[in-house]
């Protein structure tokens, strides 16, 4: 019984004190989950993170999962996963009450006109970030430009870009290798 | 059902969203579109609230969106939806991990999905740019195009930009503050 608590909490500490989501939380794993308590080693959790990245869904969520599961199956996958949401929980519920509260006055309007302005740049370096890894070559440049501009231009759901790049990218792939 | 609405929205957002937490955003647009529930506004207030607040981005805009949505009720069907595509699919994966890694379809999949979700987020980013950065109801045609730059708000991108090159080390959550503080002083076009 102590181990799924432990999971629990070990992923609930990890969920209030990391900033900035899943890159910021690896030296921590790396430490509290492979140094401290040798859930898993670090080749692992390396793997955790590629294919995390990789997967539908937040890497963080992602490797909590993986680690979960790996020590206790479908009900340790649930704990972790939980734990690391849970603090995300209540402060932003928290937050959320009181930006309701003061979201009226033109002071905290001007704030947020001028948060908006940070955001922006902060997309880019993320975007400039991605970039980097995802095109990789002469066809994966014409994807990025591409979706980009049909997806600011059309008005049509994200789904359909993901999945016919999906499609594209097995075409691709997958014919080349036949061709060799 | 406002409930297993925002459930539903989430799980999609869950299933599709690839390569972390900014990879949510232009799912969230969509999502304000479609159902009216918040502005784009919104979705970069939103944005700046969860990069200053520990926790993973894509959980705490979840956990936000539902708040605003339907209270706690609607907080806690969003995070659920938003979570449990992951669990599945990890699930499964950790079930066949080796075999995953290796296979040709998967691999062949992601190629083309990566650059895809970034290009998703580059279109996201655009329109929060315009909406930051530009006045639209000031253009007086294309010999004066540049009555629609708001140049203060430029001036602080500038600065923003610069400062987060310089010190790479710098959390977010700083430059977020003087953004707060430069728009109260300086009241910049988008608000």
């Amino acid at each position: 019984m102590k181990i799924y608590w432990e999971l629990f909490s070990v992923f609930f500490r990890m969920g209030a004190i990391t900033f900035g989501g899943g890159y910021a939380m690896l030296p921590i794993l790396q430490r509290e989950v492979v140094d401290a308590r040798g859930w898993c080693t670090n080749e692992e959790l390396a793997d955790y993170y590629a294919i995390g990245q990789c997967t539908p869904g937040i890497i963080a969520v992602n490797t909590a999962t993986f680690i979960g599961f790996k020590l206790k199956g479908v009900p340790g996958a649930l704990l972790a996963t939980y734990g690391v949401v849970a603090p995300s929980f209540v402060i932003i519920g928290i937050i959320a009450a009181l930006l309701q509260n003061f979201a009226q006055y033109a002071v905290v309007q001007n704030a947020f006109a001028g948060i908006r302005v940070v955001v922006a740049v902060l997309i880019f370096n993320a975007v400039c970030k991605l970039y980097k890894t995802s095109v990789i070559d002469k066809l994966t440049l014409a994807v990025f430009i591409a979706v980009a501009a049909l997806a600011y231009f059309l008005d049509v759901s994200p789904v359909l870009f993901v999945v016919a790049a999906a499609a594209a990218g097995i075409a691709v792939h997958v014919g080349k290798e036949a061709r060799k | 059902m406002i409930y297993l609405q925002l459930f539903w929205e989430f799980f999609q957002t869950g299933l599709f969203a690839v390569g972390g937490g900014l990879a949510t955003l232009p799912f969230l647009y969509d999502m304000g579109a479609r159902t009216g529930w918040f502005t784009a506004h919104q979705v970069a207030d939103m944005l700046a609230v969860s990069e200053s607040t520990p926790g993973p981005i894509g959980i705490n805009m979840a956990v936000y969106t539902g708040y605003t949505t339907a209270g706690i009720w609607g907080s806690l069907c969003a995070l659920v939806g938003i979570v449990t595509p992951s669990i599945i699919v990890i699930v499964i994966v950790a079930a066949f991990l080796r075999a995953f890694r290796d296979n040709r379809y998967v691999n062949g999949a992601f190629y083309g999905i990566r650059p895809a979700s970034t290009g998703l987020i580059a279109a996201a980013g655009l329109a929060v740019a315009v909406s930051a950065l530009l006045r639209p109801d000031a253009w007086q045609g294309w010999s004066r195009f540049w009555t629609v730059l708001d140049w203060k708000a430029w001036l602080l991108a500038a600065v923003i930009f610069a400062v987060s090159k310089k010190w790479k080390k710098l959390h977010p959550a700083f430059l977020i503050l003087i953004g707060a503080a430069a728009g109260a002083v300086f009241r910049f076009a988008g608000a």
